[in-house]
């Protein structure tokens, strides 16, 4: 397996407030990847470095080139699907038209990628009419990632796509993007919280603290680590 | 903009609206007078209609009052003059106008907006005042302070309609403004760059993501905005029959109590708005003797002080539905 995504050291600062002090990771293409790491750790940070919304120095390579000063709307036409935190919904616009915008960059028709979408999800059909702010937040969440799917990403970033959600909706997001992995290949890099649930979905794993990478290894290895078990999973 | 169009449910609003087009209608039927003023506001309001348009969707997109939006389409109007004085017959002009209005807009907000865009808003603000100063002076500098002619776009003609007095130019005004309007809503509902530039404006950070390029986005709004600008500066000049430096400027204040009246987020409540006081101001100074032309543009304002006292999101206006 090749890497699709190397990040060398990587800085990022808000201000004069530095967030990310040199990461250095690589997801190979077609695995999931997590991050995880305590709250401030610099998790949310590191996927915004790649999506080129927030400065950056340090190197970036995606599929083998430099992202360089490529800015957001040109990483995301590179094929890197960034799910912000708080999902990033276009709540003024419709059900419809969000999914229209997960397609943005791509030409031709939408036609067999709206059906998949809606054969996941089959209340959007129903709401496609909708304004999308209207909607729950597990429903907000799972039409961010219908909208990521009409994007057809080579790479995924997804930010903590379990905040807020009942445990029952967690558990089917966290199936169908194993689902999209399995089937389609699609290769993910996570930011989770749920370290327990991210363990179990990704094969391997980075744990950040204070913007730098503190352990990083296959999933199963880091399930066993002791501070890891102590810090995250809670046994 | 479309679904608030096309859904129809039975909103104050609506029932307000149902409520003025019938009393226009039952006063036109009962009166010449009526019927005329009501048509010949209608003609004015378009105007105000259209030029508010602009406001609302600069307004959408950069979160600010272009104050130069007035001058911009009054030099456009410059522009047609310019044309037609080359020999240009006058719907080429318009036509060529339009498409030079768009660039004007477009090179205005590359040029001048973007770089202090994300500085505050005080300081787009400031650059919308200053460029309305520096239109003004590059008007009378090129064209001079002094009365220019065009030729009449739809004839001098009046229409005499079971004795109502019905002026060619007015019923121009009025399709043309429609025409108008809807094209832009198509353009905005339909197309994928018009979806582009609604995401751009509503919702920026997720819209970069999905790879619209918000920048130019934002630019092209502008060159749309400026293009509604000309339509309204021609159609204002077509309705005064003179052309003056001075053409927009009470013309972009009625434009604002139009928009303020409408809610500011919404393009239909521009529309509407600017349709309500044109019409509003006819049937007032008509009826109303003390309310004589000098006292329009106060009475105006007393409107849109009404609606920022009574509702301040306007007609239109409603609470942005937000959920995290």
């Amino acid at each position: 397996m090749t890497a699709l995504l190397e990040l060398q050291d990587v800085e990022a600062r808000y201000g004069p407030i530095k967030a990310l002090h040199g990461v250095s990771l690589s997801v190979d293409e077609g695995a999931v990847v997590a991050v995880l790491g305590a709250n401030g750790a610099g998790k949310t940070t590191t996927l915004r470095a790649i999506s080129h919304t927030v400065r950056r120095t340090g190197e970036i390579h995606f599929a083998g080139k430099p992202l360089g000063r490529r800015n957001a709307e040109s990483v995301a036409r590179l094929g890197i699907a960034h799910l912000p935190e708080g999902r990033g919904t276009f709540s003024q616009l419709t059900v419809a038209e969000n999914l229209r915008l997960g397609a943005y960059t791509r030409r031709g028709s939408l036609k067999a990628d709206t059906e998949r979408v809606f054969s996941y999800f089959p209340w959007l059909d129903e709401r496609r009419r909708q304004q999308a702010g209207t909607l729950s937040g597990g429903e907000q969440q799972m039409l961010a990632l219908a909208r990521a799917f009409m994007q057809r990403p080579r790479l995924l970033l997804l930010d903590e796509p379990s905040l807020g959600l009942a445990p029952v909706l967690v558990t089917e997001i966290f199936r169908i993007i194993r689902e999209l992995n399995e089937s389609d290949g699609l290769t993910v890099l996570v930011v989770e919280q749920n370290a327990h649930l991210a363990l179990q979905v990704a094969t391997t794993a980075y744990v950040l603290e204070v913007g730098t990478v503190a352990l990083s290894g296959p999933s199963e290895e880091l399930q066993s680590h002791e501070s890891v078990r102590r810090s995250y999973l809670g046994y | 903009m479309g679904a608030r169009l096309l859904s129809f449910a039975v909103r104050p609003v609506n029932a307000l609206l149902i409520t003025a087009a019938v009393f226009l209608l039952i006063g036109s039927l009962q009166s010449t007078i009526f019927a005329q003023q009501t048509v010949a506001g209608l003609a004015q309001g378009a105007v105000y209609g259209s030029l508010a348009l602009a406001l609302v969707l600069i307004y959408r997109a950069t979160e600010v009052i272009n104050f130069a939006q007035g001058e911009l389409a009054m030099a456009t109007t410059y522009v047609a003059y310019q044309l037609i004085q080359w020999g240009v017959s006058y719907w080429l002009a318009f036509f060529l106008t339009l498409v030079l209005a768009f660039a004007i807009g477009f090179v205005t907000q590359v040029l001048v907006i973007r770089p202090v865009m994300h500085k505050s808003v005080i300081a787009v603000v400031i650059v919308t005042v200053g460029l309305f100063v520096l239109i003004d002076g590059l008007v009378v500098w090129k064209w001079g302070g002094d009365i220019k002619f065009m030729p009449a776009p739809f004839g001098q003609q009046v229409y005499h309609w079971g004795g109502v007095a019905v002026a060619r130019q007015d019923i121009g005004t009025i399709l043309l403004t429609i025409a108008t309007v809807i094209v832009l809503w198509a353009l905005f509902q339909f197309t994928k760059i018009g979806l582009g530039m609604r995401a751009a404006a509503l919702h920026p950070t997720p819209a970069r993501l999905v790879g619209v390029r918000v920048d130019w986005m934002l630019a092209i709004g502008w060159g749309l905005a400026a293009v509604l600008g000309a339509v309204a500066g021609l159609m204002a000049e077509a309705n005064q029959y003179i052309l003056q430096p001075s053409l927009m400027q009470a013309i972009l204040l009625y434009a604002f109590a139009a928009a303020v009246l409408g809610g500011l987020e919404s393009p239909a409540g521009a529309v509407v708005g600017g349709v309500f006081l044109g019409i509003f101001l006819n049937l007032i100074g008509q009826y109303v003797h003390f309310i004589t032309a000098q006292l329009r543009l106060p009475f105006a304002f007393a409107v849109l002080l009404v609606v920022l006292l009574v509702k301040p999101s306007g007609l239109f206006g409603h609470r942005r539905v937000r959920k995290v």
